[in-house]
């Protein structure tokens, strides 16, 4: 009897707790907060937390498995005295303006191109995105093969047209070519998110406005830089804004296909900061590496949210 | 159809043939390769281009049955769903707070998720592989299954602020007029309504973390802790020996998974990288 008294009022209580809980998460400024807070957790630890590492790192003279003391911004000068970095910091402006006008013009066309009324639509589309999907290291290995020193069908082909001579060029192997290996493969991995992108702002441009260009007698190529343009400006910024950040600190493919060589001519910041940082232990030297990503980051956050905002309102 | 109508469709189409030698040929070339045998794939007057002395399974079995290929996936498998479904979760209930709810701080909340979208995992490799070896994670896959949301979770967040917003508030108003909690609504009636976006989502964070690589290479690197494509990328190849045939056949058992994903969900991906990039 006694027992059965308790239970009843344990559970009366705790039925009064859920409905005051029930009551509390029905309040948005309650709500909210319990909603937001394991992605806050998350990120405060695993986001936040690491980039003030890296901030103490990069002005220390941290070395793996060895207290460290605070050097000021030594590390950061002491870089521009290495070749290594100077040679890295060029490469990386190199790599990224060839590779986002190369995609922003190559996707620009072909998102032009699978506007137009086609067979096969669907199956089209799904190809041109492909390289998009496929792991980036893999499918850079395949890459590496096709830009192999003896095997190199890309030369086989050259050879075969007459487009090169005999032997043909040492993709990996020698500074120009290499850098440019590096950046068709980004061109080629990248090149998907530019033309869906594109391609979905394209699609949004009404009909009626061509109709009424073509009326006022504009040519196709008038009808492109009066309508096109200037209608696709917002797509095509956030685009470049997206893809440079992404470009300016990709990892995969230059780790993947030369390491960063030959003689750094491929290094980008991600590679040489992994290199200086793991692999010769340096880790102060290769978190101000990293850091000098961060200035093009702030840059481009400062544009989309400007941009976002504008277009918000 | 017009004369000029067909010659201008049939140009068109012409002009893409470059387009798509371009994006298909790495994938036809990883594919051919893997399935030649030996003596053509080392012959350098053969072409390149096409197999003429007979297909051979052979690099396929030499990885099966040679490698810790098997090993290397199911870990790949293991990371990616369950930092895909945990992500999930923790961004579903973040993007309906974010897009729906009114409370302290919800815009810079907003900024903070976006930036840290923006966020390249190459500039925190470093510091994370310090926190992964305090955390005891040390070259341990947990150590992926533990920092894979970092990425995932501000993006698919982003993606689903998006799809929340399309939700007509009113929709959730009557049912709360109704009588069902808040909770109940986003249940029973939003969360329904938003599974495109879901789906979506889900598509992303299964394809970010299965491709991931930097922090795949800097957080593990004994063979039964290794993911498929750090597997494939440093374990075939041994000093200067490669292995060309079998390094390809893993390149293309690897990225299975995903062709198969892309194949069924193509609108999906369409629909997802517009959506979470101007959204």
């Amino acid at each position: 009897m006694a027992i059965g008294s308790v239970g009843v009022a344990t559970a009366s209580r705790s039925s009064s707790l859920r409905a005051r809980m029930g009551e509390l998460l029905d309040r948005e400024q309650w709500l909210g907060p319990i909603f937001v807070s394991p992605a806050l957790l998350l990120l405060l630890l695993l986001v936040a937390y690491p980039f003030c590492m890296a901030l103490y790192f990069s002005v220390s003279n941290a070395f793996i498995g060895r207290p460290s003391h605070f050097i000021g911004i030594r590390n950061f000068l002491n870089l521009w005295q290495s070749d290594a970095f100077r040679q890295t910091f060029q490469n990386a402006f190199v790599f990224t303006g060839a590779a986002v006008g190369a995609k922003l013009v190559l996707g620009l066309s072909l998102a032009m191109l699978l506007d137009q009324q086609l067979w096969f639509k669907r199956l089209i589309r799904g190809a041109v995105l492909l390289p998009w999907v496929i792991p980036t290291a893999l499918s850079t290995l395949g890459w590496w093969w096709m830009f192999n020193s003896l095997y190199s069908v890309v030369n086989w082909t050259g050879l075969t047209l007459g487009l090169m001579d005999p032997p043909g060029p040492n993709w990996l192997g020698q500074k120009y070519y290499a850098m440019t290996a590096v950046v068709v493969v980004n061109i080629w991995r990248g090149l998907p998110f530019f033309v869906i992108t594109i391609l979905a702002g394209l699609v949004a441009i009404p009909r009626e406005l061509y109709e009424a260009a073509e009326a006022d007698g504009a040519g196709a190529l008038a009808r492109f830089w009066h309508v096109t343009l200037p209608l696709l400006k917002p797509v095509l910024a956030i685009v470049v804004l997206f893809s440079t950040i992404f470009t300016f600190s990709d990892f995969n493919i230059v780790f993947v296909l030369t390491h960063g060589g030959p003689i750094n001519s491929t290094h980008l910041f991600a590679t040489l900061a992994r290199q200086v940082g793991l692999e010769t232990g340096r880790i102060g030297e290769g978190a101000a590496i990293s850091l000098y990503l961060f200035p093009v980051l702030m840059l481009v956050v400062f544009a989309q949210l400007r941009f976002v905002r504008k277009q918000a309102y | 159809m017009t004369r000029r109508k067909l010659t201008r469709r049939i140009a068109m189409h012409l002009l893409l043939v470059p387009f798509l030698v371009f994006a298909l040929f790495p994938f036809y070339h990883m594919v051919l390769t893997s399935l030649k045998q030996n003596k053509e794939l080392y012959d350098r007057t053969a072409v390149p281009l096409l197999i003429r002395q007979g297909p051979t399974l052979e690099h396929y079995t030499k990885l099966l049955w040679d490698t810790a290929f098997l090993t290397w996936t199911k870990n790949s498998l293991l990371v990616t769903m369950i930092s895909t479904f945990v992500s999930l979760i923790i961004a579903t209930v973040a993007a309906y707070a974010l897009a729906r709810l009114q409370f302290f701080g919800v815009a810079s909340l907003g900024t903070a998720i976006f930036v840290t979208y923006l966020v390249p995992t190459s500039l925190l490799f470093l510091p994370l592989a310090q926190v992964v070896n305090w955390l005891g994670l040390g070259d341990s896959k947990w150590a992926l299954v533990v920092t894979y949301p970092t990425f995932l979770v501000p993006f698919c967040t982003w993606l689903l602020m998006g799809y929340f917003r399309t939700v007509p508030k009113e929709v959730e108003e009557c049912a709360m007029v109704d009588g069902a909690t808040r909770i109940q609504a986003l249940w029973r009636i939003v969360l329904p309504i938003a599974v495109p976006g879901l789906v979506c989502a889900a598509l992303f964070a299964f394809t970010l973390s299965w491709n991931e690589f930097i922090y795949a290479l800097t957080f593990t690197s004994s063979s039964e802790q290794i993911t498929a494509s750090v597997g494939v990328t440093s374990e075939l190849i041994r000093g200067d020996i490669y292995y060309w045939g079998s390094l390809m056949a893993g390149a293309v058992l690897a990225s299975v998974p995903i062709v198969v994903l892309y194949v069924f969900f193509l609108d999906y991906y369409v629909s997802g990288l517009t959506a979470g990039e101007i959204k």
